[in-house]
């Protein structure tokens, strides 16, 4: 039943639920922000695309801790 | 059904005594070579001024470049342009090479079983970590140039037992960063050469499609995250606390 092929799906699945959470949250942070203040749209655009990389970095260690599972 | 052939790390194509050339290896080779001979060619047409399109293409990416590090650190653009436009060009037409015709499907036979010639320079574990490791060692070397020895004393703070304990986090993080730096690259890339191979096995010839445009997509946001992030880093060590 618990095979090694459920394991891995689980690692990414588990793995990628806080950090979708996570890139929500900041993005919709930098919209209310850029709502706030057209003007300093471009700034916050950034420093967003860097928070977005940061979270989905953590979605990437698990998807590589689940190809190491399944390939190696 | 035929297998696929995925493996982690890359393959290597020859040895030299010890060391492994893997594929990976010889595409990074390559993307340098090709990067330096646009860069000699822009060279010698812009000393001898002559006209040429190719020259005003690359100006205009060059450019928009510069201003884009210059919203991030405004007065000293000049002093970390290079390496920061090295990083984001390697590291985009490193991944970049993993989606032409040929790369990872051109190879040989031997005891180990189907070795590809060619493989996208960033997804090799070896090409993201040198790069992640550079780029940390930059950060410190910038630090150095522009505070002194006392740009070290960021880490060791002996006022008192708090920022002792500050500085031996800050240190950690500091290796913590080449850790998530190349993994972060290298799960991106190989992880879209995963997909176009299982999407090529699923849906030959015109599925792939819309994925490459995805690969050609992440590709060149890593690349940004990549350079951009180390640029955030040499602007916070440069400055004074």
């Amino acid at each position: 039943m618990i095979n090694d092929n459920l394991i891995v799906g689980l690692t990414i699945t588990v793995g990628s639920l806080a950090p979708a959470i996570a890139i929500g949250m900041i993005v919709s942070k930098a919209l209310e922000a850029i709502g706030r203040n057209p003007e300093a749209a471009s700034k916050v655009q950034t420093v967003m695309i860097l928070g977005v990389a940061f979270a989905e970095a953590i979605a990437i260690y698990a998807l590589v801790v689940a190809l190491i599972l399944k390939f190696v | 059904m035929a297998s696929l052939n995925i493996s982690i790390s890359a393959e290597p194509i020859f040895h030299l005594g010890n060391f492994a050339f893997t594929n990976s290896m010889f595409v990074s080779l390559l993307t340098t070579v090709f990067l330096s001979l646009v860069a000699i060619r822009f060279y010698r047409f812009h000393k001898s001024k002559k006209p040429s399109k190719l020259n005003l293409f690359i100006q205009v990416i060059i450019e928009s470049f510069y201003e884009f590090v210059q919203t991030i650190t405004p007065h000293k653009a000049s002093q970390f342009f290079p390496l920061i436009a090295s990083i984001f060009l390697f590291v985009m037409f490193a991944s970049w090479a993993g989606l032409l015709p040929g790369v990872e499907t051109i190879g040989f036979r031997n005891s180990h079983g189907f070795i590809p010639l060619f493989r996208g320079g960033t997804a090799d574990i070896n090409i993201t970590m040198g790069t992640a490791i550079a780029a940390v060692f930059m950060v410190q070397v910038f630090g150095y140039k522009s505070l002194g020895i006392k740009y070290f004393k960021k880490f060791f703070d002996f006022s008192n037992p708090i920022k002792l304990f500050v500085g031996f986090l800050e240190l950690v993080s500091e290796f913590a960063r080449i850790v998530s730096f190349s993994f972060r690259l290298f799960g991106n890339i190989f992880a879209g050469e995963v997909l176009l191979m299982v999407i090529a096995f699923l849906l030959p010839l015109f599925g792939p499609l819309p994925f490459i445009g995805l690969e050609l997509f992440i590709g060149f946001i890593q690349a940004l995250v990549f350079s951009t992030l180390t640029l955030v880093f040499i602007s916070i060590a440069v400055s004074h606390h």
